[in-house]
């Protein structure tokens, strides 16, 4: 186990020195900067900001800055938001992003292990094809359309809830969960029935319902430790893409979570927060794998001493 | 069958927690809170750093200046600056200060608050974007530029606390206008200098319980990408006029959630309407929809330095095969009304005597009077930024270019930063523009052109138009200096550089319950004057 979390770490620093390299030089060969602003600034002013920014050294000595500044913890001050640090944005956006990923996973967890498990219980029948559907369709319906979707037949329509806020008015976080879960709810059916379909082949499953357990106890007890591996090892990911990619719900919901910072700093060329989110979501993801592997490993004896 | 139960009764158990309630909007009127859709997230509450609209929104709430705008006209109102005198030559500007003129700590608010201020906006290391609104006092563009470091030199002086002297290069019988635009508002010295230098960008002093302001208004909370809240101040000079007891700003940037916002009753005015509702709402809700004319010009660019459109005939002949009436009633179908010169015309005052016209056949002419066939005019670009109404209007003119001239236009459309550095270094061929004045005098327009400015960006350099504007600024009287200004208006549509399509419209939303809220040509409205009431 801890030569797992060691050999993990040893491979995380070379991916993220290369996802700083890759962001570094990306950022800085894209075309317009962040001081190109509809009211063209004076070449005076220019030259000051620059100075000020550190933008006026050459690049290679502009990416060392920048790493041993990294080193010590410190992203630097946003383009954007002139009188904000990086971490800062960062302290802001993201308990509210983290806290609308983990609704959503778990809107998605409860609603799709209950559907895989429904649908492979009774494998080729209506009981399966159903279920199954609905979640292909969840996958293939992107945010962009259900969010929207959503909005005008549960906020305008039906007037029942909330079409904006975090926060603010209660039943305003329901909209944004099911947008965001639904097609990971959709792919933990899948993998649900998947996972639980093997299982229930096995021997062990077999022993266990001629032992006359009950048919709940044989399912949620010693089926279903086994037949959430692949569910649990997606987790990981999932929860990372989450949280990366919850740009277009918040958007739609206009939700103050980092996502928004993340889009919108490519946007302004804000090259500080592009940097600094890139990171920070580089770290996320890896750890995210991480732990989803070590939950993994415990769960399923034979993955240990892999 | 479980999978449905459970969803419905998860649904249930959501919905049992949002009953029926009142709107924000109701709510508002016994609270006198305004809810107000400013756009995007502002970058900083600094008025000499920030440029945007959104930030001109709350900083007319947290600091006032010397002046304030009328909230029917142009004509500037006393602010912090009680009277005033203007010396014979026009160039001399003496201020009396109120005596309770208080900021939101207490402290006086003297004259070298404002000479403080000035120098601190000039400085050129704080990198401000607007210092050209202060050139007109003798020296700051020296001491703005480097050229020269000692303030002292620099037009502006206290005269004792309440008493501040104004001396400017030119008569600028607009200079009022200037002192209402937040550029030229005091700051809270103490404040800045606790939080760092008089040049350090972004330090914390405009932070809610940081902020010191003189306005109406105190900063309450500003939680980013959220709501920024502004609540009365109590120490104002005028609080005892100011009816609102706060103005929550809501960053909303996405047009069809704003209106979403609106129609749920939790905004009392939004800063734009969705481009394809604006002529459903006006059939629909007459009342609520405003479409009121705006300071800006929507314009075209042109690179005069490539061929064949360093050929003035070339550049007529665009414009004269646009039709501008069909481009604002049946594309940009937002009341705009289409241009004629470069300054959208003031009813009041200010009416250039050019015109353009729509004549595909002297078009037509005037291109082959300048040698340029098919063959010689490769398909050219046209640049534009990411945006539904500028696609449209992108492909409106391509279509009436390829119909009335027989030449073919590709599109560019780039990303907003793409946009903006490739006009920078003059790398397109002709692009959209668009220019909101800053303040109420065809200067803000006029000068954009003068050569080599920062914001002509298309290579045109004409001696006699920039001549024009220097005798227009030493001109004593109004009448005068229009008089130039005309002529340089018709140098530019003859040259045209910059092709004028049309004037902009402020298009939004307004809930009924707004009062004294005025449509004005700069789209301000002091909130000194605006209650809300059933």
């Amino acid at each position: 186990m801890i030569s797992l979390i060691l050999r993990r770490l040893g491979t995380a620093i070379p991916v993220l020195l290369a996802v700083i390299t890759l962001t570094f030089v990306m950022v800085h060969s894209a075309p317009g900067g962040p001081f190109d602003e509809e009211k063209a600034v004076s070449p005076e002013v220019l030259v000051k900001l620059n100075e000020r920014y550190n933008l006026n050294e050459p690049l290679v000595v502009q990416y060392f800055d920048y790493l041993g500044n990294v080193l010590q913890g410190d992203f630097g001050p946003s383009f954007r938001y002139p009188s904000r640090s990086v971490t800062e944005l960062i302290s802001i956006g993201l308990p509210i992003t983290f806290e609308l990923a983990l609704y959503a996973i778990l809107f998605a967890l409860m609603l799709g292990i209950i559907a895989g498990v429904i649908s492979s219980l009774r494998p080729n029948t209506a009981y399966d094809y159903v279920p199954m559907t609905i979640a292909m369709a969840g996958i293939c319906i992107p945010s962009i359309v259900l969010g929207p979707s959503l909005t005008l037949i549960f906020g305008i329509q039906l007037n029942w809830l909330p079409v904006t806020g975090w926060g603010d008015i209660p039943g305003d976080k329901v909209l944004p969960t099911i947008t965001l879960g639904t097609a990971y709810a959709a792919y933990c059916a899948r993998l649900t029935r998947g996972g639980m379909l093997e299982i229930l082949n096995q021997d062990f499953i077999r022993t266990a319902r001629a032992k006359g357990l009950s048919e709940f106890r044989v399912v949620v007890v010693h089926a279903l430790r086994g037949g959430l591996t692949p569910v649990i090892a997606f987790l990981g990911p999932a929860m990372a893409g989450l949280l990366a990619g919850s740009f277009v719900v918040e958007t739609i919901f206009g939700i103050p979570g980092l996502g928004r910072f993340y889009v919108e700093a490519a946007f302004n060329r804000d090259y500080t927060m592009i940097l600094g989110t890139s990171i920070f979501f580089s770290c996320l993801i890896i750890s995210f794998n991480l732990l989803s592997d070590l939950v993994a490993a415990s769960l399923n004896p034979k993955l240990r001493d892999q | 069958m479980k999978k449905i139960n459970i969803a419905s009764l998860l649904l249930v158990v959501f919905l049992s927690a949002c009953g029926e309630s009142e709107s924000k909007v109701d709510s508002a009127l016994t609270a006198q809170i305004l809810y107000f859709g400013n756009g995007t997230e502002p970058k900083d509450l600094d008025p000499h750093t920030v440029t945007g609209v959104p930030e001109s929104h709350i900083l007319m709430a947290l600091l006032e200046g010397l002046v304030m705008r009328h909230p029917e006209g142009l004509d500037p109102l006393p602010a912090v600056a009680e009277s005033w005198t203007i010396s014979e030559d026009g160039k001399t500007y003496i201020f009396t200060l109120r005596e309770n003129a208080i900021w939101s700590n207490g402290d006086q608010v003297t004259a070298s608050d404002f000479v403080w201020a000035w120098e601190r906006m000039l400085s050129p290391s704080l990198g401000s974007k607007y210092p050209d609104m202060l050139y007109d006092v003798v020296n700051a563009e020296e001491f703005n530029k480097g050229i020269i470091t000692d303030f002292s030199k620099v037009g502006v002086k206290s005269l004792g606390t309440k008493k501040l002297s104004v001396k400017l290069k030119n008569p600028a019988p607009y200079f009022l206008g200037l002192l209402a635009h937040y550029t030229t508002r005091p700051v809270h010295r103490p404040t800045i200098e606790k939080f760092g230098e008089i040049d350090t960008i972004g330090s914390k002093w405009t932070r809610p319980g940081n902020f010191v302001g003189n306005g109406p208004f105190i900063l309450e909370d500003w939680q980013l990408n959220k709501v920024l809240k502004v609540k009365k101040n109590k120490l104002y000079w005028d609080a005892d006029k100011v009816r609102l007891n706060g103005i929550h700003f809501f960053p909303v940037d996405n047009a069809t959630r704003e209106d979403l916002m609106f129609r749920n009753g939790q905004l009392h005015v939004t800063s734009t309407v969705p481009l394809e509702k604006i002529e459903v709402y006006s059939k629909q809700y007459p009342d609520l929809i405003h479409i009121d004319p705006y300071f800006g010009t929507y314009y075209l660019r042109v690179n005069v330095k490539k061929a064949p459109f360093d050929n003035k005939l070339v550049r007529k002949a665009l414009s004269l095969s646009i039709n501008r009436k069909e481009i604002v009633e049946k594309v940009a179908k937002g009341g705009q009304i289409p241009a004629f010169s470069f300054t959208p015309p003031d009813p009041n005052s200010y009416f250039p005597p050019t015109t353009l016209e729509f004549d595909p056949v002297l078009a037509q002419s005037l291109l082959k009077e300048a040698g340029v066939s098919q063959e010689k005019l490769p398909a050219f670009e046209y640049l534009y930024n990411t945006s539904e109404g500028h696609q449209k209007l992108a492909q409106a003119f391509q279509q009436m270019w390829k119909q009335n001239l027989n030449i073919d236009v590709e599109l560019a459309n780039t990303d907003w930063k793409v946009y903006l550095s490739r006009q920078n270094i003059g790398d397109y061929t002709i692009a959209r523009a668009g220019w909101i004045g800053d303040y109420p005098d065809p200067k803000t327009f006029l000068d954009m052109m003068v050569s080599d400015r920062g914001n002509n960006q298309t290579g045109w350099s004409n001696y006699e138009y920039d001549n024009l504007l220097i005798k227009a600024a030493q001109s004593t009287s109004q009448e005068e200096r229009f008089k130039h200004f005309y002529k340089a208006e018709q140098i530019l549509m003859d040259e045209l550089p910059i092709i004028p399509i049309y004037t902009y419209t402020r298009v939004y939303m307004l809930n009924q319950d707004v009062k004294g809220w005025s449509p004005n040509l700069l789209d301000s409205h002091p909130y000194q004057f605006v209650y809300l009431e059933r």
